[in-house]
């Protein structure tokens, strides 16, 4: 691990992620227990200002990377680097806690039923005593109620009260509350009507502008995904696969994952639908307690040969910021 | 002509503690042999209630309180409940959303997949068997003989969704309704399980319900679409008709705010503004008006007859009446009449 050792942090990054691991132990019997690896050894960066979209299907770990990015679990290995910094425990890990905060998935499950929403939203505030006194602590959440196009009478309410799309922008102002920098977005249109989502999507491309913010977007559809992402990285089974641009991924898929994905999403266009030609996978997803050997996705692939099943493929650079593991390209 | 399945100003209210929720309001629409009709919309649409009303599984407090369902021009509303029991799961199946749920874990899925070819057919138990893994081996489940002594929880998502199927097919039915059939499932299993939709429905050809809130979804399978919002009918008619030549604000709305894959530059969506309609205050006249752009004095007070906008396409909406475009339902030659109409709209097919 001399290659690690030797990390220089790159100033034009803000978030720098290099051998990420997170292996849950699952008992498998009385006495033993079996590692899953959720994530494997994931590197990547994120630019300040950009966004990065994370994309795989259930159980590839896309969750897991972000939440031990920001230390919700424990990395079992793996360094982070968030303004050139090394994230450990000590006052680096208090200021990142400030500056890192997330959005989940579930508005309905992530808002505490018995907390006024502004008392919510000012959570990170009473947590790091951003607020020297109470009349400031009201206008910061009146300030961010604004911010995400809820009124301001609204803070005395109780989150039952609103409806999905508004649960979730309360969501994203409890995010914004501590001023963060970088925000992971798990998931946060998935569980939204079409038409709110449009809604939440514009809202968090203009808050990015406004604040300079820098999103690591979780989600499992490529569309939502390719639409707010500037590039995009593919996982399968704790695995990175692939990581491109947007438009290079689109047009240019390498991974044979990463191809099928992009043909299996049914176009909203019945004459685009007939010319579509599908390249169906066959079979499910393995489970991830006994993941194939080599190459994580040889059981599903058609490109794949003998070399698949021994080594794994490593994530290479084959095209300027294009990368991908496969060895048949 | 004799349609297979006609539905009339169906109505079905729920009858809750905080008020009634008219979670249908009056549809019709009709479906031929055959055919795959997609109906979408959001979430409290009442496109699910719909296809519960049609086979009449709405739990209490609902109750379907007005219209006509007919099948093979038989009225299946209000005949005795032993009769609707033919119907349901031999001659009208259904899908449901989760597959994780709707299958009975304490029983093998043979064992459930037996039941219903017992009850319908009269087929003893070793013949059922044997049609039980013949379905199985249709719907693209390897080793059959060995998987109808598993049980649900030992399947992954999408061999679920598969065995539902099975389950749902195994009578040989004239409709399948699938709710949500693929919306718990990953875009791979999903492209897996949709293929199979088809190739079933040209193999055995019935006529398919669609329920889904993904347009792709309907793009893909259907060839005819029933927008619904808040328990009533925006547009129907052919899937081009109504994703090329839009009549209603809010399927232009709904096409409109969907992320474009093949779009580059990145353009900014367009969402609905407002949020979904509270169904215990339905507005009175258009139920869409509050949250639409064109919306007139008109649509705050009365609700939009039906029209035809085009041959195979009819819209519920002030603002195609108001210029003048299309015929009444009930007109003399109202569907011929359409014929000449000149369409509008294209600049929303985007």
């Amino acid at each position: 691990m001399s290659e690690t050792k030797a990390f220089q942090p790159d100033p034009q990054y803000l978030v720098q992620v290099r051998g990420l691991k997170e292996y849950f132990p699952i008992s498998t019997g009385f006495t033993q227990t079996t590692m899953l690896k959720a994530v494997d050894d994931v590197s990547f960066d994120i630019k300040k200002g950009e966004t990065l979209g994370l994309v795989g299907e259930s159980g590839c770990g896309k969750t897991t990377v972000g939440r031990t990015m920001l230390h919700l679990y424990k990395p079992t290995a793996g360094e982070i680097w968030f303004g050139g910094k090394k994230i450990e425990k000590g006052p680096v890990m208090t200021e990142f806690r400030k500056k890192a905060q997330l959005v989940f998935q579930d508005p309905y499950s992530s808002l505490n039923p018995r907390m006024t929403v502004g008392d919510i939203i000012a959570e990170p505030i009473d947590v790091h005593k951003l607020c020297a006194n109470k009349k400031e602590r009201s206008e910061r959440i009146q300030a961010l109620l604004t911010m995400v196009g809820l009124s301001s009478e609204h803070a005395t309410r109780y989150a039952h009260e609103f409806s999905g799309g508004q649960r979730q922008r309360i969501g994203i102002a409890r995010a914004l509350a501590s001023n963060p920098a970088f925000i992971v977005c798990d998931e946060p249109v998935s569980a939204l009507d079409v038409s709110i989502q449009a809604q939440v999507l514009n809202m968090l491309e203009d808050l990015q502008k406004q604040l300079g913010l820098t999103y690591l977007f979780i989600a499992h559809d490529l569309s939502v995904v390719k639409h707010i992402s500037d590039r995009i990285a593919v996982m399968y089974l704790g695995r990175m696969v692939e990581l491109a641009s947007s438009n290079e991924l689109h047009h240019n898929p390498l991974h044979p994952y990463t191809i099928s994905l992009l043909s299996a999403i049914p176009a909203p266009d019945p004459d685009k639908a007939k010319q579509q030609k599908r390249i169906v996978l066959k079979g499910d997803i393995p489970s991830p307690l006994h993941a194939p050997s080599g190459c994580p996705f040889r059981t599903r692939c058609s490109r794949c040969t003998a070399i698949c099943a021994q080594v794994n493929p490593e994530f290479l650079e084959v095209s300027p910021k294009h990368f991908v593991a496969c060895h048949n390209l | 002509m004799q349609h297979l399945l006609e539905v009339k100003d169906l109505q079905t209210t729920f009858f809750t503690p905080s008020g009634e929720v008219k979670a249908v309001g009056g549809i019709s629409f009709n479906l031929d042999k055959g055919k795959v009709l997609g109906i979408v919309g959001e979430s409290g649409s009442g496109k699910s209630v719909t296809a519960y009303s049609i086979l009449q599984i709405l739990t209490h407090p609902g109750r379907i309180v007005g219209g006509s369902v007919k099948f093979h021009g038989k009225e299946l509303i209000g005949i005795p409940e032993d009769e609707m029991r033919k119907v349901r799961g031999n001659q009208i199946s259904i899908i449901f959303q989760d597959p994780m749920t709707s299958l009975n874990p304490v029983y093998t899925i043979g064992n459930q997949l037996m039941e219903a070819i017992i009850l319908h057919t009269n087929r003893n138990h070793e013949q059922a068997k044997e049609r039980a893994i013949e379905m199985l081996r249709l719907v693209g489940i390897n080793e059959p003989e060995k998987r109808i002594h598993q049980y649900a929880y030992e399947l992954s998502g999408g061999m679920r969704q598969r065995v539902m199927i099975a389950m749902a097919l195994a009578c040989e039915p004239d409709i399948l309704i699938a709710d949500e059939p693929t919306t718990a499932l990953d875009v791979t299993i999903q492209a897996q399980i949709l293929e199979l939709m088809i190739d079933l429905q040209k193999k055995l050809g019935m006529a398919i319900i669609m329920i889904t809130h993904d347009l792709g979804v309907i793009a893909n399978m259907c060839d005819e679409v029933v927008v619904m919002y808040a328990g009533r009918i925006c547009e129907r008619g052919t899937a081009p008709e109504i994703f090329y030549r839009p009549r209603h604000e809010y399927t232009r709305g709904l096409l409109r705010s969907i992320p474009n894959i093949e779009n580059d530059d990145k353009t900014r969506l367009i969402p609905i503004a407002g949020t979904p309609v509270d169904l215990l205050n339905l507005p009175k006249g258009c139920p869409f008006a509050p949250r639409c752009e064109r919306a007139m004095k008109v649509c705050l007070s009365e609700f939009p007859a039906e029209y035809w906008v085009a041959q195979d396409h009819i819209a519920s909406c002030w603002v195609n009446v108001l210029e003048n475009i299309g015929a009444p339902l009930e007109a003399l030659g109202g569907q011929d009449a359409a014929k000449g109409i000149k369409t509008g709209g294209e600049e929303a097919a985007q």
